[in-house]
């Protein structure tokens, strides 16, 4: 942070909370959701962390995390009852709107850099998301005439059929955060070099890259799992002992780790997200819906590995 | 360092297993590994606090549901339907194949952000795909549209890793580094275009399967 009137995370998370308060006021007005201040306090509380959290502490923040989670599992979130839909518009003015967002990240991630004294250039990419918002909403508000509690109403509904998998990628991160501290990475790959045959250099190959994938698949994420294998198997053994490429050994046992993550309900954004917004029953569909990718690939980035790396 | 920190993965399993609320079983997890290495409930609470405030970002991209909502509410949903209707030949392996190419194009360019679940799937891909299914039952119409989320996810997860200043690059290159090793990221870029060509090819085999087995 240089300039005072720098751009960065402190305004977006500004936004994001007064959203967040927004959605709970309409929260606890909704009179068809019986769990209507469930609702309103989940999101009050989210908006909360969005507007303060900086300043609540650690030990608040966590006390913060806990009453999420308590409404969550005790009382649950609810829905309302959705409005009748609007007449619907031309569908290329919808179109041209529902790319306004896309767009902006677009030309926001591009163009920011060139202004780093505006915009703090490593969260270009967030401050143009919510400049986009902002945008589309000043087009879709002046072209639609909605009523002015319209968009918050729709978002709202939104968020209520999202629910508390609106917080679980955000609560991984920071199991992820316990684990490290509690040194599990370290565990795992004294485990992972254990299990392999002495002097076999398929048998590392195998470790490594499957190993990859098993670690991120309980971490939900490949870059926990990376510092951990690398330094068990990948370095030690991959590139030292058996001379493999140190590039191709560190990408493709990312690429290993990558088809971990579409296997895992862990990597909750990814894969228990869009579930919840697609408005799926079963909540590991989204997984259900890789595993067939990902397991083949799986074999060949382990067969590149072996045929890349030793050339 | 003992195994028992290793029980948090165990009660995540179970959890996951036995599908108790998510949210709880994490917090749980938590406490369990913790406690396992030797760390009070002050500690583990602030821990988890402290993470949960440095990832506030994750959550932003929530905001985007206002206008996400405003524009569904006025037939954005309907008319993306319409739109892949009134295509000739438009089916969905030739929708989802564009579209993966398209996200691993963009993504090998950097540029991730510009679509996403909240962002184009729910909104316009996933309507999409059902208007080029034609799905016969609602079980099928969940199918399709579990397949363009993932379809989504594969294209992101299988493009970044060609640009060389995404972050798990940069994370990588980290490493070596520490360790004596120095690598341009480019380096390592190049080496994430094998796995990249073949999970396009593996993706779109599947869904042209899927779609031979229907026909």
């Amino acid at each position: 942070m240089t300039g005072a009137a720098m751009i960065g995370l402190a305004q977006v998370y500004m936004l994001a909370g007064l959203v967040f308060a927004a959605f709970a006021v309409l929260s606890a007005r909704d009179a068809s959701n019986p769990k209507r201040l469930a609702n309103a306090a989940f999101w009050g509380l989210l908006a909360l962390s969005m507007l303060a959290g900086d300043r609540l502490g650690d030990f608040g923040n966590g006390l913060l995390v806990l009453a999420l989670v308590g409404i969550a599992a005790v009382k649950g979130l609810g829905r309302g009852s959705q409005s009748p839909a609007a007449a619907p518009r031309s569908g290329k003015g919808l179109f041209a709107l529902a790319v306004v967002i896309p767009l902006a990240a677009l030309a926001g991630t591009l163009g920011f850099k060139h202004f780093p004294g505006l915009v703090d250039p490593k969260q270009a990419t967030l401050v143009s998301l919510a400049l986009g918002v902002i945008l589309a909403l000043g087009l879709g508000m002046a072209w639609l005439r909605p009523r002015a509690s319209e968009p918050l109403e729709e978002g709202r509904r939104l968020m209520d059929a999202v629910g508390w998998a609106a917080v679980l990628p955000q609560m991984l991160a920071s199991l992820g955060a316990v684990f490290a501290l509690a040194g599990v990475g370290e565990v795992v790959g004294q485990l992972a070099t254990a299990i392999i045959p002495e002097g076999s250099r398929l048998g590392a190959v195998l470790a490594y890259g499957l190993g990859m994938a098993a670690f991120t698949m309980v971490m939900g994420n490949a870059f926990a799992a990376f510092p951990v294998m690398a330094a068990a198997i990948g370095l030690p053994l991959l590139i030292h002992q058996y001379h493999g490429d140190p590039a191709v050994v560190a990408a493709i046992g990312m690429l290993s780790g990558f088809c971990g993550t579409l296997m895992t309900p862990m990597a909750a954004n990814f894969n228990v997200v869009p579930a919840a917004l697609l408005d799926l029953k079963d909540r590991n569909a989204v997984v259900k819906a890789q595993v067939p990718t990902a397991l083949p690939l799986l074999l060949v980035n382990i067969a590149l590995l072996w045929f890349l790396a030793f050339r | 360092m003992t195994m028992l920190v290793l029980s948090g993965i165990a009660v995540m399993v179970v959890g996951f297993v036995l599908r108790f609320n998510p949210p709880l079983v994490v917090v749980a997890a938590a406490a369990v590994t913790g406690l396992a290495a030797g760390m009070d409930l002050h500690a583990i609470i602030a821990a988890f606090g402290k993470a949960f405030n440095d990832t506030r970002y994750v959550s932003v991209i929530w905001i985007v549901l206002p206008v996400i909502g405003l524009l569904e509410r006025y037939g954005l949903q309907q008319r993306a339907r319409e739109l892949v209707a009134a295509m000739k030949g438009a089916t969905l392996t030739r929708l989802l194949v564009g579209y993966m190419l398209l996200r691993q194009l963009t993504a090998a360019l950097g540029l991730t952000s510009i679509a996403g679940h909240a962002q184009t799937v729910r909104p316009l891909l996933a309507p999409m795909a059902e208007a080029a299914a034609a799905p016969a039952t609602p079980a099928e119409a969940e199918e399709v549209r579990a397949l363009a989320a993932a379809t989504d996810n594969i294209g992101l997860f299988f493009g970044e890793d060609i640009f060389i200043a995404i972050g798990s690059i940069l994370l990588m290159k980290g490493f070596l580094e520490q360790q004596g090793i120095d690598l341009a990221p480019f380096d390592l870029s190049v080496w994430a275009i094998p796995s990249a060509v073949a999970a396009f090819a593996i993706h779109s085999l599947r869904l042209w399967l899927r779609a031979r087995r229907r026909a």
